[in-house]
């Protein structure tokens, strides 16, 4: 079965493929739009031998890496600390409802203003889209805590800390693996787009710069490229959920937020 | 309805599996019948292949050779005149409808019109003793009161054969013998023609008129045998009636051979062990 | 964490408090914001007094219709088509065992592209105009929306499945009563992601080629360094966001109530 579902796939993608090609070289669409499969996948092999795309990504991944790093920290810290200090929680309640479904973009026009193009101004778009996934999912993670087990830890007297170690933090952990998936994805973004928007340097930087000069089959080879680097961290975000919980009794399902 | 007209055949019915270079024989050989107006139940070792037999006759599956036939036409899709009640009663409900709306569902497709539709749902739910539950979702009732749901469905459809799949196994014993005498009660009533399936032999012997004990798998039938109780049962009456014990015995004994699969394959109808008094 | 020391048995207390609570630190951060910039010199953190006056003379009515109205036309229209297409889509698409396997790579490859470098692919063909700016949202918004309706879909219980069969539900009565209402929660746990990636990019398609709406309005002031002008629109558009899940959460209570009461009796179960 799973050998079947594999060949099917493999047989989808090539059509996918073929039909890139087909479709211009029919004259379905004008070629100086789409260009055909072959001339993308060629205008990418250039793209890997160029040392500018390479520093590209490089930034691109920075970007990505740093802004993540930093709103997960932040995400955690913020999420155990609302939950443990007494009333803190409901006191922010609807501070964190209404900042929430803020749109990071909003952001964009401080961002310049503030950084310009610097690697700052990419963060600020990054760790602000992400570090509300990380937090919600923390919150619902610490809600999930059996109030039992929590009252058993209090009777046997283990004090704030060790209640956060033993008893929190387990019970947590399925959702703030949810949460740092779900905010890897919304990093890359938002990474992305402060690049193409604002000018920083990394792949959205250098799409903006191969859509002004036309360089329409460059465009979608960096298309692509994002693409697969989405694709990455999607699949290698679900393989650390999975690796980091398999002991876990119960790999929970994703709270909807 | 006239007793003695065959409502149900099975005619060597066998059901193989194929999967992943695993063949897997479900049921072997089933021949048996089932009149009208009869209630019987079908009990076997776990594993037995019951259910599968149940959703061949129910035409849910396709039988790799031999019939099923509802009143001489043969089963080859669900048929109209068949309702089913699943055991697990709150997957077989729609969580999203209210009580009534599942009830009145089945009608829908029925293309009754909508008074008739109104007076079916209110006179099955009436039936189960939940007239007033009709406004709840299913998700807010114990699981007796929605299995009772899910007879009422069938209830409405008014079918001529009502297949019920070990529908009392995940309730607990007290709601188990009320949904019991429930079962005895609405086949008197309505006349229907029930076929009941279960693992569990008191219950077996407590609700049927007759029990057809299944081999174990790949399932034969083993036995069938006449309940010769009286027509009037009662939990506290006929379960220390010494006929009562006798017969689950006896059944008891059966299925402990079929578990060995110390007997012959193919029908077998034996009598049923010769009265005492 | 318990709460029982502190909850007042009578009813009005209970909602002073919770009125404290909810009010609290949102007057509490602006109080702070209002004192820190007041005397603020720094132009790019004008005193947000003056944010305030200026908010009524930057979003007029005249700018109201001239680009909120726009760009909401724009995010609506955009947010439509990608529900109707991805629900359509992934209905069909989750329905078959094969379909599924033969689409699933190219699905997850089109759904990992990040939706805002669809902005200058979409230009290439549909310019800059609003059709430009729909068919970038509707290509973005799409994803989640699909991909959950096949998850939600194929998820759809087998004992439901052959319960509406046994009853002889099949066809559009199946799709309508059954399929659909099963999906539904996952269907919109896609929509609410499809919603906060349509606004980003109704915002972004504006900066990048547009001359009018919320995102055009506000880089124009940031670029003319019209800075308490393009703090109200930072502000408009966190509002919009804002109003935007407010009323997403309502339908969604409202259509999933079932859904909401189901998990409710179930956890109580646990």
């Amino acid at each position: 079965m799973k050998g079947l579902n594999a060949v099917l796939g493999a047989a989808g993608l090539a059509v996918f493929l073929a039909l890139g090609e087909a479709v211009p070289r029919l004259g379905l669409v004008k070629e100086q739009y789409f260009p055909p499969t072959s001339r993308i996948a060629s205008a990418l092999a250039d793209e890997l031998g160029d040392g500018a795309f390479w520093s590209a990504l490089g930034d691109t991944l920075t970007g990505w890496a740093l802004g993540l790093a930093i709103a997960v920290v932040a995400g955690v810290v913020a999420g155990v600390l609302l939950s443990v200090v007494p009333y803190l929680r409901e006191a922010t309640a609807s501070t964190i409802e209404f900042l929430r479904p803020i749109p990071s973009v909003a952001l964009i026009p401080l961002a310049v203003l503030l950084y310009g193009t610097e690697l700052r101004s990419v963060l600020l778009l990054v760790v602000y889209a992400s570090f509300w996934q990380v937090l919600i999912q923390t919150l619902y993670g610490v809600q999930d805590v059996d109030p039992v087990a929590e009252e058993t830890a209090r009777s046997y007297g283990l004090g704030t800390w060790a209640r956060v170690r033993h008893v929190l933090w387990p019970t947590a952990l399925p959702y703030v693996m949810t949460g740092v998936r779900l905010a890897a994805a919304v990093a890359l973004i938002l990474a992305i787009t402060a690049e193409l928007v604002i000018g920083a340097p990394g792949l959205g930087q250098q799409i903006a710069v191969a859509q002004t000069s036309q360089a329409v089959p460059e465009m979608y080879a960096l298309v692509v490229v994002t693409g697969l680097l989405g694709l990455l961290v999607n699949v290698g975000a679900r393989t650390v959920e999975r690796r980091a919980l398999a002991w876990h009794q119960s790999v929970r399902g994703e709270v909807a937020v | 309805m006239v007793k003695g007209r065959s409502m149900l055949d099975v005619r060597g019915l066998r059901k193989v599996y194929e999967g992943s270079g695993r063949r897997i024989e479900a049921v072997r050989d089933l021949t048996f019948t089932v009149e009208a107006g009869e209630l019987v139940c079908l009990v076997g070792p776990s594993g037995c292949g019951k259910t599968t037999l149940l959703k061949c006759m129910g035409g849910l599956l396709t039988p790799t050779s031999g019939d099923v036939l509802l009143e001489e036409r043969r089963v080859t899709g669900p048929p109209p005149g068949m309702a089913f009640v699943f055991q697990e009663y709150g997957r077989s409900l729609f969580p999203w409808m209210r009580v009534a709306e599942n009830v009145e569902l089945p009608l829908k497709q029925k293309d009754l019109p909508r008074q008739r539709r109104r007076e079916l749902v209110r006179d099955a739910l009436e039936a189960v003793g939940l007239a007033d539950a009709a406004g709840a979702y299913p998700w807010q009732l114990s699981g007796g009161m929605q299995q009772r749901v899910a007879i009422a469905r069938a209830l409405a459809y008014e079918p001529q054969v009502l297949l019920m799949d070990e529908p009392f196994a995940a309730v607990d014993a007290q709601t188990r013998a009320d949904l019991e005498d429930l079962v005895r009660r609405l086949w008197q009533e309505r006349s229907m023609t029930i076929l009941f399936v279960t693992h569990d032999i008191d219950e077996a012997v407590y609700l049927g008129e007759r029990v057809i004990v299944l081999s174990a798998s790949p399932t034969v039938v083993q036995e069938q045998l006449k309940v010769d109780l009286p027509a009037e049962r009662d939990q506290l009456h006929t379960r220390v009636a010494p006929r009562f014990a006798e017969l689950r015995t006896h059944v008891y004994q059966q299925i402990q051979a079929a578990k060995r699969g110390s007997l012959r394959d193919g029908l077998t109808k034996s009598d049923p062990p010769p009265a005492t008094r | 964490m318990t709460q029982q020391s502190v909850t007042p048995r009578r009813g009005w207390e209970r909602l002073l408090v919770r009125a404290v609570f909810v009010l609290a630190l949102p007057a509490l951060l602006v109080a702070l914001w209002w004192l820190a910039s007041d005397g603020s010199t720094n132009v790019f953190w004008p005193p947000l007094r003056t944010i305030v006056k200026t908010f009524p003379d930057v979003w007029t009515r005249e700018r109201l219709r001239s680009d909120v109205w726009p760009s909401l036309w724009r995010l609506a229209c955009g947010y439509l088509l990608a529900a109707v297409v991805g629900i359509a889509l992934g209905t069909l698409i989750g329905s078959y065992r094969r379909v599924r396997a033969f689409c699933e790579p190219v699905l997850e490859f089109l759904r990992a592209v990040p939706p805002p470098v669809l902005v200058p692919v979409i230009m290439l063909f549909a310019g800059i105009g609003d059709s430009m700016k729909i068919v970038v949202i509707a290509s973005g918004c799409v994803w989640p929306v699909l991909l959950n309706t096949v998850e939600g879909v194929r998820a759809v219980d087998p004992v439901m499945t052959e319960t509406a069969r046994s009853y002889g539900i099949t066809g559009p009565a199946r799709l309508g009563y059954l399929v659909l209402p099963a999906a539904s929660p996952q269907i919109f746990a896609g929509l609410r992601q499809a919603l906060s990636i349509g606004i980003i990019l109704m915002v972004i398609s504006e900066m990048f080629a547009a001359s009018d709406g919320i995102g055009f309005t506000v880089v124009q002031f940031q670029r003319s360094f019209a800075i308490p002008d393009m703090w109200t629109g930072i502000l408009v558009l966190g509002l919009l966001g804002f109003v935007l899940s407010v009323v997403f959460q309502l339908v969604e209570r409202r259509v999933l109530g079932w859904y909401h009461g189901l998990r409710a009796s179930t956890r109580r179960s646990r």
